[in-house]
């Protein structure tokens, strides 16, 4: 009996040990990116300045003269995600007001389903859209419009991300104490005027995570970017012309047959880990804003 | 009172604009979703025959096909699914039912939170330095499975644990005060409880690897492939073999990027028919995880 006991709890340390290694594994992930990004950049930044990376206007790597320039790819990602943002944030922001004030609760249940599909469909299938039916509906509008432009592929990430926004800003929404809002409704605000001017302020910390999310979705959005912006990396911030973005650089390079441990190899790591720090910096900004705002009740 | 009967009606006229606009906006959604679709109907449906499915890439799209895509879709997904949920998993029923409140369990917390936000095509310059290149797994389909299963497990570990927050603590204490032990109680009482939602999480978790596309273009996937893997199983002993787990790969979404990336208009309708099984795929998984969280949500009654 002694001896069946021990047995079993030899076996119940050893389940939860097994099981504490794979939520530790998560830690593993992050030290794996971490480092790889790091030890492929550094080699990279043996044989570039880092005052050229981050200064010069150009990015050339597989060219014969090489410049070595992350502005132009820094600009096709900000462009493209501004886009998306002006797009997302405003339709996605609406939404949930929409159904978290307005929608019945049976409305609720179908609609909110549908719109999470929008983020369930593959985005190489997104870029398609963006490059076969948004450009030639722009181009009718607006005829100087080049084939290859960021403002289809921005406008389409765009519509791919209203989801993130939308659901969690309505979570959000609703985790307000019921008693907030009845309150506003007793001094005889309308619906939209509670949502305005009552909930958004008091959901102000959870909508923010919301729009950090949508921005991280935005900037790592690569296959959209790749088909739909073209892949010439070009210094501008007119979003209706082409441009690469750091995304579809790394896999325009990794397409083609690059030998391990060149420069070119290197510059895709160098390019992920900017990708890297621009949405870390946000998160951080995020951060900071929603420690700021935040309602405790 | 005239002004102030005057301001009411325009707050209420405002009140209904507004939600005419949220009506708008969530059209906006579902148009795009649904001209999505037409749109890949019209161009892809007539390349949508029995011999596209079975024909290998060509240079001559009408003879094109996704034989190779989607063999290498399934094959992925077989090695992404085994990784990641079983980890997923587990990851999560020690953090909900096991895991001490201290610093670590803390760290791990944010890390996953944090995980989530991290792009895709971060997680394949990891896999490319990591599996390809340190680990010598080469550009083949463990490479690639493994990435996806990073990639999801996040996914999984979120869904897991908020199915397993969702069972009464009384089940759990009923279980242990008839004498059963910890990984009794969860074996026997929290997971079969939580199932529904694992499973949903699961789903969508894989729906979402399917479509993933970037992370295995960086790991070096291949545009063209005109062979099947290595045949898992064999008629001489030993029986089963493992190379297939080494070869090079393509899938749906990348076949679907390269028919979609040449100029020729007869490549891009079989990118369209690509895109619709794709679409078709995720959306039906996506629609079997509703209805499972909806068919859950209703048997269950605490």
């Amino acid at each position: 009996m002694a001896v069946g006991l021990t047995g079993q709890k030899i076996r119940e340390r050893l389940i939860e040990f097994v099981m504490f290694l794979c939520a530790a594994s998560s830690i593993a992930i992050t030290g794996g990116i971490v480092w790889v990004l790091l030890s492929e950049s550094w080699q990279f930044f043996r044989d570039v300045s880092l005052v050229d990376f981050l200064t010069d206007t150009q990015w050339t790597v597989l060219f014969e003269n090489p410049h070595y320039g992350i502005m132009p790819l820094v600009a096709g990602t900000v462009v493209t995600s501004a886009v998306a943002l002006c797009v997302a944030l405003p339709v996605g922001t609406t939404i949930a007001i929409y159904l978290s004030e307005y929608a019945n609760s049976r409305v609720k249940e179908i609609l909110k389903p549908i719109l999470e599909l929008l983020s369930a469909v593959p985005t190489v299938v997104f870029g398609y859209f963006a490059l076969l039916f948004v450009t030639p509906t722009l181009q009718a509008i607006l005829p100087n419009l080049p084939g290859f432009n960021m403002l289809s592929a921005g406008v389409v990430i765009g519509i791919m991300i209203i989801p993130y926004v939308s659901s969690l800003s309505e979570d959000a929404m609703r985790a307000v104490p019921v008693t907030i809002r009845e309150g506003s409704y007793a001094m005889g605000a309308t619906r939209i005027q509670t949502a305005l001017r009552v909930l958004f302020p008091s959901a102000f910390s959870g909508i923010a995570s919301a729009y950090v999310l949508a921005f991280s979705r935005a900037v790592g959005e690569t296959m959209v970017v790749a088909i739909a912006a073209g892949q010439q990396p070009n210094l501008t911030f007119n979003p209706m012309e082409g441009a690469a973005t750091i995304t579809a650089y790394i896999v325009q390079v990794s397409l083609g047959d690059l030998p391990h441990g060149s420069i070119a190899y290197q510059s895709i790591f160098a390019a992920g880990l900017t990708l890297m720090a621009m949405t870390l910096v946000f998160n951080i900004a995020g951060y900071l804003l929603r420690k700021r705002y935040r309602e405790i009740y | 009172m005239i002004v102030s009967d005057r301001n009411s009606t325009r707050r209420k006229r405002l009140d209904t604009l507004f939600g005419v606009l949220g009506l708008v906006a969530t059209c906006v959604g579902m148009i795009t979703l649904g001209a999505l679709i037409l749109q890949l109907v019209m161009d892809g449906g007539v390349r949508l025959t029995a011999t596209f499915f079975t024909s290998f890439p060509s240079r001559f799209p009408k003879q094109a096909g996704i034989l190779s895509a989607w063999v290498g879709t399934c094959l992925i997904m077989f090695v992404t699914a085994l990784a990641a949920v079983p980890m997923g998993v587990a990851a999560g029923v020690y953090l909900e039912e096991y895991a001490p409140k201290n610093w670590l369990t803390g760290l791990i917390e944010i890390n996953i939170a944090n995980l989530a936000g991290v792009p895709s095509i971060v997680y394949g310059l990891m896999a490319l330095g990591l599996f390809v290149y340190q680990l010598k797994l080469g550009q083949s389909i463990l490479s690639a499975g493994l990435t996806l299963g990073l990639l999801i497990l996040p996914i999984v570990i979120v869904a897991t644990r908020e199915s397993i927050r969702a069972v009464p603590a009384g089940m759990r204490e009923a279980a242990l005060a008839l004498g059963a032990t910890k990984w009794q109680t969860t074996r026997d009482h929290v997971l079969p409880y939580s199932m529904g939602g694992i499973l949903t999480g699961i789903i969508i978790a894989l729906s979402r690897a399917i479509g993933e596309t970037a992370p295995l273009i960086t790991i070096g996937a291949l545009t063209f492939i005109a062979f099947l893997p290595d045949v898992p199983l064999k008629t001489e002993f030993p029986f089963i073999s493992f190379d297939w787990l080494m070869s090079p790969f393509t899938v749906m979404p990348i076949q679907m990027f390269n028919w979609v990336s040449r100029p020729q208009q007869e490549f891009h309708l079989n990118a369209a028919a690509t895109g619709l099984v794709l679409i078709v795929m995720t959306l039906a998984m996506n629609g079997i995880a509703i209805y499972f969280r909806f068919r859950f949500r209703k048997r269950i009654k605490w």
